[in-house]
């Protein structure tokens, strides 16, 4: 990767994850995200983004899982053996998918668990911070978490994250089952938190055009496996992700009547 | 005032001083399962040990130094069933961890009975039964005891999860584990801390129950007078708890008081549970349970 001599804040060194003692799902990736970056992790369902993500975050032995080869190092320091709130605290939290908001308690009170690991006296006022982010929010303080809308418990989910003061945020399909112009509002609150409170971005999505568009540096995931990786602006010229993952060939768009999915193969697979 | 409702109105009155106490063994199951989603079988037992323990050292030396010792054992107590029982089955189905629940309670009621024996005890707490008569209506001081401390309690335990930063997180975690994890809460020091008032809640109402019927492992079983309450009020509702235990503690004297005589006797056993079917064809979460949030 060239992106410079400084060191990556973040590196995930080949790293291995087993489910349930046999189930290898994670079968050596690597991936290094640079400070202040932003850098997507594309793949279909199931190619492991998402578990690349709880790696980090140590969250998988909720699920069973263990990362068993690699290594994960974040500010050169190594990360894989924390518990997760330690990761916490020292700057790495995730926006996990599907939201995952306290659905029972408030805004507010979602708000401040955010802020869990934290012990300085400066937690009330980065509430107005949060808010001033996410105007809705703030109209919605004192609302039951469950019962605002998807877009705002997307809102809510990332402002609850920025809480614990992150140098890194790793987001999981921030866009799932949001309408386009949400998901167009809630990039453009995530590049100004890149831009204005300095927060490096990893960003696991399916939605490939969008993702490539807002990262600066991808990785293509399939089948447990980093099989392409590049400045997204490359990524997105290449013939088999404007295929596979945009939907495009060279004669423009495709009717889904002539894929014939056996003809071509991905070339990265032979 | 006429005499039927005088009479009514002491019934009412008694029952709902014991409701209290139903409320303080029922706040034990909704704690725990809130924080963990796991129904505690052991709770009763909980409260078994805990009284026991009480019993035998009460004896000896004064109560306060004895309620220390006790605090501590089940403090103890929490901690060992957090690393030994919870840890290892932690993301597993909540029926495994039920089970684990009832291994618990047989644990406990095994290690009660061979440390301090099977005999039945008498809890002491150094005051006098007596009755007191107020406007007409007979009303006894270990009942008004054991409301006013069943009170401070439930009220330190609302304070703590909704103005607090620990019951906040607490909260969270009954809410979603792995959401709580993944914004740092530590979900193992959440569950002792849980578990550790749970404990807490025990002791009271251990002590409570004790000195008014002994100290038996019957007691243990005073946690199945907890379900009616638990269903009524709806097992993950704090206020439901404090509010099922009134409801159930009146209701079932106003039966037995007022119908009973009508019927040969004997309702009070079984109209806790009446009333508990009653709500669960109405209101299948409880009066005050938590309702499931579905978007649509």
């Amino acid at each position: 990767m060239t992106q410079g001599a400084k060191p990556p804040l973040l590196r995930v060194n080949n790293i291995e994850v087993i489910y349930e003692h046999v189930i290898l799902v994670l079968k050596g990736v690597s991936l290094e995200v640079p400070e202040r970056g932003i850098v997507s992790l594309l793949g279909a369902n199931g190619a492991g983004k998402s578990t690349t993500l709880k790696a980090i975050s140590n969250l998988l032995h909720a699920e069973r899982g263990e990362v068993t080869k690699g290594t994960i190092e974040f500010a050169g320091m190594r990360i894989d053996r924390m518990h997760p709130a330690q990761v916490v605290k020292q700057g790495v939290v995730q926006v996990m998918e599907g939201r995952r908001v306290f659905e029972h308690l408030t805004v507010e009170d979602n708000l401040l668990c955010g802020a869990y690991t934290r012990n300085d006296k400066k937690v009330r006022g980065d509430l107005n911070v949060v808010y001033r982010y996410f105007r809705r929010l703030e109209q919605r303080r004192q609302a039951k978490a469950g019962y605002i809308s998807g877009g705002e418990q997307q809102m809510l989910a990332i402002g609850r994250a920025l809480m614990s003061k992150p140098k890194i945020m790793l987001l999981d399909e921030p866009s799932m089952g949001l309408a386009p112009l949400l998901v167009e509002e809630i990039f453009n609150i995530i590049r100004s938190l890149n831009d204005q409170e300095n927060v490096t971005v990893l960003l696991a999505e399916q939605n490939a055009a969008m993702a490539l568009d807002f990262a600066q540096y991808a990785y293509v995931m399939e089948n447990g496996r980093v099989v392409l990786d590049g400045e997204a602006a490359v990524i997105s010229d290449n013939e088999d992700v404007r295929e596979f993952y945009l939907g495009l060939t060279e004669i423009g768009k495709k009717s889904y009547r002539d894929v014939k999915h056996y003809k071509r193969r991905k070339r990265w697979l032979a | 005032m006429s005499e039927t409702l005088l009479f009514a109105l002491e019934l009412t009155i008694s029952g709902l001083l014991v409701g209290l106490m139903y409320s303080l063994v029922a706040l034990g199951f909704v704690l725990i399962y809130k924080a963990s989603g796991v129904f505690n079988f052991a709770q009763g037992d909980m409260t078994f040990l805990a009284a026991l323990a009480l019993a035998s050292f009460v004896v000896k030396i004064p109560l306060w130094i004895s309620l220390i010792v006790v605090l501590a054992i089940m403090l103890i107590l929490a901690m060992a069933v957090e690393r030994i029982v919870l840890k290892p089955l932690v993301a597993r189905p909540p029926l495994v961890l039920f089970m684990a629940t009832i291994g618990v309670a047989f644990f406990l009621q095994g290690l009660a009975q061979g440390i301090w024996g099977t005999q039945p005890r008498g809890l002491e707490l150094g005051l006098a039964d007596q009755t007191y008569d107020v406007a007409g209506m007979f009303i006894s001081n270990m009942d008004i005891l054991g409301a006013v401390v069943a009170g401070i309690l439930l009220i330190a335990l609302v304070w703590f999860f909704q103005k607090t930063k620990t019951g906040r997180a607490l909260r969270a975690v009954s809410d979603d584990h792995e959401a709580a994890l993944a914004v740092g809460i530590p979900l193992r020091k959440a569950w002792g801390i849980t578990w550790a008032i749970a404990g807490i809640v025990a002791i009271v109402a251990g002590a409570l129950w004790g000195s008014r019927v002994g100290v038996q492992a019957s007691l243990a079983l005073l946690a199945l007078k907890a379900l009616p309450v638990l269903i009524i009020g709806g097992i993950d509702s704090i206020p439901g708890a404090i509010l099922g235990g009134l409801i159930i503690g009146a209701a079932e004297n106003l039966a037995e008081g007022l119908i009973g005589p009508a019927v040969g006797g004997g309702i009070k056993n079984f109209f806790p549970y009446l009333l508990a079917l009653i709500v669960l064809a109405v209101r299948p979460y409880g009066l005050f349970g938590r309702e499931i949030i579905e978007r649509v």
